[in-house]
């Protein structure tokens, strides 16, 4: 059992949770993931872990509440427990000094660029950090972002908040830009995103870094379920990555493996999309 | 009782396991045999000719001192018979159910030579399952050494090494990665073959023993072996199987392909398939298709009937024959309407416009030479390639050494498989430090860990003879 010491909702339906797990805390590196199953009989689900305090002993989650899972977990008070918390898992980032670096966050993805962010920078690098969300409600972590970065930009979709549009928008600018052009791209989104991040830097040559979040069952390699094509090679998320070269993954296939359960009834069995839309009339 | 003379023994036929109904087994999780009732136990313990070389013992993994214990059953005294059992085997209820007797004991039975051998592994069950029943509880040892001993894994390898340990009086903290105890026993053997209630009896027991056990530990990530090398007087490593081997064919990463680990956990550890809404969720299909032929395949295939599959496939590129699946099981299989299709290989995997599962282009195969394993290769046969339409494929190829503890422990000796390096007495290249099970062997069986966790208890023992207990009590 491991106690919530704080929860709160920083933007809508994605909550920051502090929680006490000693060991985690002291080993944990930038990069890293621990799976969190709620309670008894719930799934196990990977979350990035954003920060972390080992003095006090606690990591901080950030999470996005979208499905049963994560609005079980979310839904857990400051004082109470989560069953299981295991890791630190992956690989932790490899932290190098490369000069001027770009991070690239989309949505709930900036949680998990957080702590990226905040290594490199402490490494040394020079951080222009562009962060996006559906509408400004959406963009997270403005502040704690722009503490260390030499730069911030903002896009949304909606226009409500920074730059109409999408994050490629001003990183186009960047790439464009040779007394701006980093060395190096940290991108961490939605799929779609990282992959738009992706094939706009392989344009410009510059070295890609995404962290992604397929499905996983354990964790630890034994499953198989989180198995993504890295430069024409299965790999697994969670003991060879999650963090990979962008201009090596094979987004498309990523995406479909995702959408798997949402595409199944609660028995299991596989929604036919033609019998559903004439249910639905 | 008068003794029987060697005349009446050999006259009593083998005994039948009574069973669950095939068909209506095929259609639940509960445990396929019964178990024997002590009438028929006794009856088939007097079979035991009690031979004066017990080839039975020499194949035993254990050593289990068979014919002691058949012998305590034919005359009634079960008590004595699970007395025997518990000090050579930690797990008999657990081997009792899963060990491949016909390679082993019963496979070199006396009783073999001409007609069926003594029912070595049903009688185990039998007394480990009535003792559970009716004999009290192992008392912790009154006198401890003061010696605490770290165990990296709850399966069959850590639990023996924790039991045997214990009862030599060390002090036994197990670190388990997963949130539930027992390893392999838990997520990969399902309820139907091994009922969970056992694993939790036989889990039960060690904590009554002293054993702490701790789990959601990865060791290699939460605490590596250098620390655990530190703060404890010694340290055994079984930590497992480890990443599934897929099957290295076109379409394998599409919706509905799963490893038989995935397919298997996710039923057995995380309890798909219940309908629990909320909980872990699981892909069925009219068709399921499982490609290997071992005790796996023939664990995913039948779980794929349970879930309700109405063709439940198992496609093999050799023959029965050559099968490495226990003989029960694939018996057990046939009988609950598992289509087998032999001399079969997988060319692709084919998915619908939304990226699922199809079909699965096959070629047949025929059997060549004896390969290095002495098992004759599948050749193709030109031409014979052909579609099978499925929704799921569920790939058992085996697995190849988890990286997670070793990268993190580069002290240890691995070969060129990535498999712990271990002398006689299990021990590794680091001082204190002991290894047994599948990240040793590669892919084994639960008997093989258990033997390795009982090798490694005595090796820890006697490393420990010479040394002072780095914290007092």
């Amino acid at each position: 059992m491991f106690r919530v010491i704080s929860n709160e909702e920083i933007a809508p339906q994605l909550n920051r949770m502090v929680i006490e797990v000693p060991r985690v805390a002291r080993a944990r590196k930038p990069g890293q993931f621990v799976m969190v199953r709620c309670s008894a009989g719930r799934e196990r689900i990977p979350l990035t872990i954003a920060d972390d305090d080992p003095k006090a002993g606690t990591i901080t989650l950030i999470i996005q509440a979208v499905g049963t899972s994560t609005k079980e977990i979310v839904a857990v008070p400051a004082g109470g427990y989560l069953t299981d918390v295991a890791g630190p898992l992956g690989l932790p980032t490899e932290i190098e000094r490369l000069g001027r670096i770009a991070c690239v966050g989309g949505g709930a993805g900036t949680a998990v660029l957080f702590p990226l962010a905040k290594a490199l920078a402490q490494a040394g690098n020079e951080v222009t950090t562009i962060i996006g969300g559906r509408s400004e409600q959406y963009v997270i972590l403005l502040k704690e972002l722009g503490a260390f970065s030499k730069q911030v930009f903002v896009t949304t979709e909606d226009g409500s908040s920074g730059e109409k549009g999408f994050v490629t928008l001003p990183l186009q600018r960047l790439l464009a830009d040779p007394n701006q052009r980093p060395a190096a791209v940290y991108a961490v989104g939605p799929v779609p995103m990282m992959k738009a991040v992706s094939n706009l830097t392989r344009t410009f040559g510059v070295h890609t870094i995404v962290s992604l979040n397929p499905i996983m069952v354990d964790g630890t390699g034994m499953c198989g379920g989180c198995r993504v094509t890295v430069a024409g090679k299965i790999k697994f998320a969670c003991v060879d990555g999650p963090e990979f070269d962008g201009h090596q993954v094979d987004f498309d296939e990523l995406s479909a493996r995702q959408t798997t359960y949402l595409e199944l009834d609660d028995h299991g069995c596989r929604l036919d999309p033609q019998l559903a839309a004439m249910q639905k009339d | 009782m008068t003794a029987l003379t060697p005349k009446e023994r050999l006259a009593i036929d083998r005994v039948k396991m009574p069973e669950q109904d095939a068909k209506q087994r095929a259609c639940n999780f509960t445990e396929v045999n019964l178990g024997l009732t002590q009438e028929r136990a006794m009856e088939e313990a007097q079979r035991c000719i009690a031979c004066k070389n017990k080839p039975c013992v020499d194949g035993c993994p254990v050593a289990v001192r068979i014919p002691e214990f058949i012998t305590a059953v034919a005359a009634g005294n079960f008590e004595e018979a699970a007395r025997i059992l518990r000090v050579d085997n930690a797990l008999p209820a657990t081997t009792g159910r899963v060990c491949p007797q016909e390679v082993q004991c019963e496979g070199v039975c006396v009783r073999g030579k001409k007609g069926h051998p003594v029912a070595i592994g049903w009688l185990e069950r039998f007394v480990a399952d009535w003792a559970a029943e009716h004999m009290p509880k192992e008392h912790p040892p009154t006198t401890t050494t003061g010696f605490r001993v770290a165990v990296v894994g709850s399966g069959p390898g850590g639990l023996t090494t924790a039991g045997e340990l214990a009862r030599l009086g060390h002090k036994v903290h197990i670190f388990e990665a997963l949130h539930d105890t027992g390893g392999v026993l838990r997520y990969g053997i399902p309820e139907f073959r091994l009922p969970k209630a056992v694993v939790d009896r036989e889990v039960e027991n060690l904590r009554t023993l002293g054993v702490v056990i701790e789990c959601n530990v990865i060791v290699g990530r939460t605490l590596t072996v250098d620390e655990l090398a530190v703060a404890f007087d010694a340290v055994f490593i079984a930590n497992g199987a480890g990443l599934p081997m897929f099957l290295d064919v076109p379409g394998e990463n599409f919706k509905g392909v799963y490893s038989a680990n995935e397919y298997l956990t996710r039923v057995n550890l995380m309890g798909a398939g219940q309908d629990l809404k909320g909980g872990t969720p699981i892909a069925r299909g009219e068709t399921v298709v499982v490609f290997g032929g071992g005790n796996v395949a023939m664990d995913g295939v039948r779980t794929a009937k349970r879930l309700g599959a109405a063709h439940a496939i198992c496609a093999y590129r050799r023959t029965r024959a050559e099968m490495p699946a226990r003989s029960e099981e694939i018996a057990h299989a046939e009988e609950e309407g598992i289509e087998f299709h032999y001399l079969l290989a997988p060319l692709e995997i084919l998915a619908d416009a939304k990226g699922w599962v199809r079909a699965v282009r096959v070629q047949k195969m025929q059997l060549g030479e004896p390969d290095a394993s002495g098992r004759r290769r599948p050749m193709p046969i030109a031409g014979s390639e052909f579609e099978m339409p499925c929704q799921i494929v569920v790939v058992a190829l085996g697995t190849t050494a988890n990286p997670l503890l070793t990268n993190a422990t580069p002290a240890l000796k691995l070969n060129k498989w990535q498999n712990i390096v271990v002398d006689a007495k299990q021990a590794t290249a680091m001082a204190g430090v002991f290894a047994g099970g599948d990240i040793v062997r590669g892919g084994a069986t639960v008997i093989l860990a258990m033997g390795d966790g009982k090798v490694a208890a005595f090796g820890i023992d006697e490393y420990l003879k010479n040394k002072i207990p780095k914290h007092q009590a």
